[in-house]
This record gives C-alpha cells, structure tokens and sequence, in this order.
C-alpha cells in the first residue's frame, strides 16, 4: 500500500511542480502551487511526520497560497507574461545547470549505501503534536522565542511596506484632517 | 516500504523546477512561488531524513523553516505590491533601477 500512495504523491508533486513552472498565468501557478503542498502533506504523514503535515496544510496551503491568491487578484493580472521568443543563452545554461544538479543528486542518491539500508521501526508517538512540542519546548526553546520575534518582526515589516507612504513620508502639519481624526479618537 | 533515495531523487526533482522556475521565468510573483517549491523541496529531504535515522530534529527543522518562509511570503508579497504600486509592471526585466 505505502508504494502505491508515494508514487501518487510522488506523481501530483511531480504535476505541481511542472504547473508552477510553466504556466502562463499566475492564478494557474498558485493553484499548481497548491496541488505540490497537498501532495507534500501526503508525503509527509507517509514518513510519520503527522504533526508537520497539518502544518503544512493549515500554513502553506491555507496561508500562504491564499496569500498569494490575494495579491495576484490585487494587481489584476489576467494576463501573465510575454511568451519567451527562442531559446536564450541562459535559459539554455539554467536548464543544463538544472540537468547537471539533477545528474549529481541521482548518483548521489542511488550510490551511497547508507542510504539503501532499510530504515528502523519508529517508536511510537514519533512526529506526534506531543512529541514536537515536547522537543520545541526543551531543546529547541530559544530557536522557537527567536521565532517569534521574527514573526513580529515580518508583521510589522508588512504594515510599513503596505502604509509606509501614508506613516513616514507625510509631514504631519499637512495632514490636518488625520490629525483631527487623531485627536478625537484619543479623546 | 519506500527506500529513502526515492524520496531524496523527488525532492531533488522538485528543487530543479524550482530553479529553472527561478531563472526562467520574469513574472515576480511567479518566481516567488518557485522559492516556495524549493523551500518545500528541502522540507521533504528533512522529513525523510529524520524517519530514517530515526530522529525528530529534521521535522523541528521543517517547523521552522514554515515560520521563516510564512514570514518571507508576507514581507516579499508586500515589497512586490509596493513594486506594482509605483512602477504598474511585475516584470523582473523592467525592474532594474539598482542595475549599475
């Protein structure tokens, strides 16, 4: 059963990932987006890592592809890009680069013998919500405060960038009206 | 029973899109989702990797890669919006003003 679910994860990650790729519009790349962290998540509970592939599903796929969503529907992009005319130089040297990194990894991956061993039965509340937040909680305490400042960080980066025009490059003495507003919320 | 190099080989195809995506493409928006299928490639190395071993660190790894890339998609998402604001293009070719 496992073999038949890696090769139809495998399969939709596959397809995603071509989507995201080479499809003209970016509605179409986001949705294919959408097809590769599904399968990912598939993938994931797979290798027993329950915990981490509802992460994926609530945040990749429930936050950052609408994200995305949101903000092509924003710049109303209906049309995408230009086709590319002929094959450019570096379009040509990124797809031999892609080739040789691809070449490297199969040799790699197939040859180390380590790697073919099969892997050791897992205990048992392995890649549970308990078990990873045990772990996040002791060993991994002051990554998972650092974290947290990053987030702040991200949120307040997100709220200068979108009314950065509004909040820093406006002197307040032209801004009569806001100020009024201002005052009266304060009182 | 999957053996480990078939997950290894996928994410490293999964990767190589990502990049040809990256470096083909002039879309903004669409070269950002190809980081977001590298990011996830690497997830994937992690978590096979740490049923393998067996070891939770790779899917701690994972957890924080989630945050910084939740992070990531919003501060680029927002520099890309004021991008289109001011310029009305999301074509990486017409946004050169830092090119020397």
């Amino acid at each position: 059963m496992e073999p038949v679910l890696f090769v139809f994860f495998a399969a939709l990650a596959l397809a995603g990932g071509l989507g995201v790729v080479a499809s003209v519009r970016a509605v179409h790349s986001a949705l294919a987006l959408l097809l590769v962290l599904c399968a990912l998540a598939g993938l994931y509970l797979l290798l027993g890592a329950q915990f981490i592939a509802a992460l994926q599903v609530i945040v990749y796929a429930g936050a950052i592809v609408v994200l995305f969503l949101f903000v092509i529907m924003l710049l109303h992009m209906a049309t995408g890009e230009p086709a590319a005319r002929g094959l450019r130089p570096w379009r040509a040297g990124s797809a031999l680069a892609a080739a040789f990194f691809l070449a490297g990894v199969f040799f790699a991956a197939l040859r180390a013998p380590a790697l073919a061993d099969p892997a050791p039965p897992l205990p048992q509340d392995f890649g549970s919500a308990q078990a990873v937040g045990r772990l996040l909680f002791t060993r991994f305490l002051l990554p998972f405060e650092l974290a947290s400042v990053v987030l702040l960080v991200g949120i307040i980066a997100a709220v200068v960038l979108a009314k950065g025009a509004l909040l820093l490059r406006v002197p307040a003495a032209a801004r009569p009206h806001e100020e009024k507003v201002r005052a009266e919320v304060l009182r | 029973m999957v053996p480990l190099p078939a997950y290894l080989v996928l994410a490293a195809i999964l990767f190589s899109l990502g990049v040809v995506g990256v470096l083909v493409r002039r879309n903004a928006l669409i070269v950002f989702m190809s980081i977001e299928l590298m990011l996830n490639s690497v997830n994937l190395t992690f978590v096979a990797l740490s049923r393998h071993l067996p070891s939770m660190d790779g899917q701690l790894a994972v957890f924080f890669t989630i945050v910084v890339a939740g992070v990531e998609v919003v501060v680029g998402l927002a520099i890309i919006v004021e991008i289109f604001r001011s310029r009305s293009t999301v074509n990486l070719d017409e946004v050169h003003l830092l090119r020397g």
